[in-house]
């Protein structure tokens, strides 16, 4: 296994696409964390976003200053998971975009332990990607409140604990990445469709089904949901829109969702002929 | 070390693809220290053969070893086979030494490897470039480079002189032969044979996924030899003159009468065919002696001729399969 968490390293270091998407998630959750912070400092800012996606009002109070900057704080993994999930992706879609599986499975013909190894060296760079994330969303969002004169609370420890937990589901996200990859090789396709799923079809989704009383259940266990649940805060649970799983159940589905990929990958992609 | 060391043995090996049979019940044999021409025509299924034999395919039945083992049940197999498949196998934005640098630990080599097989290859001055920058020759030094990162025992090459000038097929043919002297087993794999002519020991030919020829690269050309075309207007003196020939004077020669007044003789020299006449009293209008060249009877066994128009060649009497095909070209 060190061996070809070794190789899976260089692969990824030898790369420079990697780098450029973490640049970009920095400048996008920068951009984020700091309009974010605004808006919901705004006069009746909490119910201008219930107004954005339920309806309703603003009548709505305020948030308190915890969900606050738990909100804020935390946009990372509520908007920005994407850019690790990419990147877990491509480190399978690239072997088979450049056939680069070929000498990956001359060297090392056991595909399970590929594939194993592409998921747990993901770990470590979607660590990566959380904090650089993480940090991106604190620095804007943070100042941005303490221009408004709101408290930033970064000394407290349940606020830096969030902080912690939006790494570590960030480095979850791009395992997920890596089985979601497997199981569509395919790059373009593959980014097609996780792009469409976590900008649209999932957000339309608990949208909808959280609207219902029967289906109200299922949109907690949804991918995003999930990921959010590990932090604690939702963007949309602070919509007024479904409620979370508690953190660790988040965590394990999360992580079942990217070993479920995996397997599927496994079964189908990383079992066919390579030719 | 075992009988079966550096062996490579395809047996009874099958591939289909839905409707392909890309390989079909194809067996043969290769020994360490030679070079092996693996040869046949495009879409024969040599890559596909490959591919099965290094576990990147999973053969539809039948098995393929190296040293008596699947590929993929050999421990560390880089050590053992080096196999380079197609010059695209390159993630264009790595540079030629991090190509090798991602496969050296799974290889089990140091880093230091990296630098000594780019030089063998020649590609030192080349080593930090990019690869989406290099030319397709290029390409294949890295991949042959690639293949002996593991300094393995058998050497696996597809197509490796495709994109090379002169000056680089004469350099890989040295290398080849190297490698073999140092009693390396070397499969190399193309679609021409005079590419590989001069490089290679053996050679075993398929077409449409078949076996077609296997054996020395010597006995293949002896099957290509030269052929005696004779005419005359006597058409009993020339049966006369044929029969002596054929019959007891040098055995092995074949015979065909490709047209009325005609016969080409393979297997014999022209003089021998002359003198025979000469004492036979037969008027010869023609005595013409052709060499027919190792590509074309490649050509003839792995059908390309024939599907080339050629017109089909009526039996001559005493006439063997090989012999047809070789004078076919004599009378064409
Ligand atoms: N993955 C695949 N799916 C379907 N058919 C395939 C596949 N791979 C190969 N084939 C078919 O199998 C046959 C043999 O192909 P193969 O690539 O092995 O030939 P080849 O001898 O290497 O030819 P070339 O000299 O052109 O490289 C061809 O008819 C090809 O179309
Ligand atoms: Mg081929």
């Amino acid at each position: 296994m060190i061996p070809a968490l070794r190789a899976e390293y260089r692969k990824l270091v030898t790369t420079r696409l990697w780098w450029v998407l973490l640049l970009c998630m920095a400048l996008y959750m920068a951009f984020l964390g700091g309009v974010m912070a605004f808006v919901l400092t705004q006069e009746g800012g909490g119910g201008a976003m219930t107004g954005g996606f339920g309806g309703g009002a603003d009548e709505m109070p305020p948030l308190p200053p915890e969900d606050l900057v738990r909100t804020v704080y935390t946009l990372a993994p509520a908007l920005g998971y994407v850019f690790p999930v990419i990147v877990g992706a491509l480190a399978v879609t690239n072997e088979f975009r450049h056939m680069t599986i070929t000498p990956t499975l001359l060297a090392e013909p056991r595909r399970s332990l590929v594939l194993g190894a592409k998921l747990v060296a993901s770990l470590p760079l979607g660590a990566l990607f959380g904090v650089v994330g993480t940090l991106a969303t604190v620095a804007t969002g943070a100042l941005v409140l303490a221009v408004r004169g709101e408290p930033v609370l970064l000394d407290d420890p349940d606020v830096l604990l969030t902080l912690a937990r939006s790494v570590l589901v960030l480095a979850v996200w791009a395992m997920v990445g890596v089985g979601f990859g497997a199981a569509m090789p395919n790059q373009v396709a593959a980014i097609v469709v996780l792009l469409a799923f976590t900008q649209f079809v999932e957000p339309l989704l608990r949208l909808f089904l959280g609207a219902f009383e029967p289906t109200e259940g299922i949109v907690r266990w949804l991918p995003g949901a999930a990921g959010e649940a590990v932090t604690g805060a939702s963007f949309y649970a602070s919509s007024g829109i479904g409620n979370l799983l508690p953190w660790w159940q988040g965590l394990l589905a999360l992580v079942g969702y990217g070993l479920l990929l995996a397997a599927l990958g496994r079964a189908t992609s990383l079992r066919r002929d390579i030719s | 070390m075992t009988t079966t060391d550096g062996h490579v043995v395809v047996d009874h090996l099958s591939k289909r693809f839905g409707a392909v049979l890309a390989v079909d019940d194809l067996s043969f044999e290769v020994r360490p220290g030679r070079v092996t021409g693996f040869l046949g025509p495009n879409g024969a299924g040599k890559t596909t053969t490959l591919r099965m034999l290094l576990g990147l395919v999973s053969p539809t039945s039948g098995t393929a070893t190296v040293s008596g083992r699947r590929y993929t049940d050999i421990p560390r197999p880089a050590h053992v086979v080096g196999a380079a498949l197609e010059a695209a196998s390159f993630h264009p934005g790595r540079s030629a030494r991090d190509h090798l640098r991602v496969l050296a630990p799974q290889v089990g080599v140091p880093d230091s490897r990296c630098d000594e097989v780019l030089a063998l290859v020649g590609l030192t001055d080349a080593a930090d470039r990019r690869v989406g920058g290099f030319s397709l020759g290029m390409r294949q030094r890295l991949g042959l480079a690639t293949t002996l990162l593991g300094d393995p025992r058998v050497l696996v090459l597809d197509e490796p002189a495709n994109g090379l000038d002169p000056e680089g097929i004469a350099w890989l043919r040295a290398f080849l032969r190297h490698l073999a002297a140092e009693g390396r087993t070397v499969l190399v794999s193309s679609h021409v044979l005079s590419e590989v002519q001069q490089t290679v020991d053996d050679v075993v030919i398929i077409a449409r996924g078949r076996l077609v020829h296997a054996s020395s690269l010597a006995e293949l050309a002896r099957l290509a030899r030269r052929t005696v075309r004779v005419a005359s207007p006597d058409q009993d003196g020339l049966r006369r003159l044929v029969e002596r020939v054929a019959g007891g004077s040098t055995p092995g020669a074949a015979v065909s009468l490709p047209e009325p007044g005609v016969a080409v003789l393979e297997g014999v020299e022209a003089a021998a065919v002359g003198a025979a006449a000469f004492a036979a009293g037969v008027e010869l209008h023609e005595l013409a002696s052709r060499d027919v060249g190792l590509e074309d009877l490649f050509l003839q066994l792995t059908g390309e001729r024939a599907a080339s128009g050629a017109p089909p060649e009526p039996d001559g009497p005493g006439t063997r399969p090989v012999a047809d095909a070789a004078t076919e070209r004599g009378a064409a």
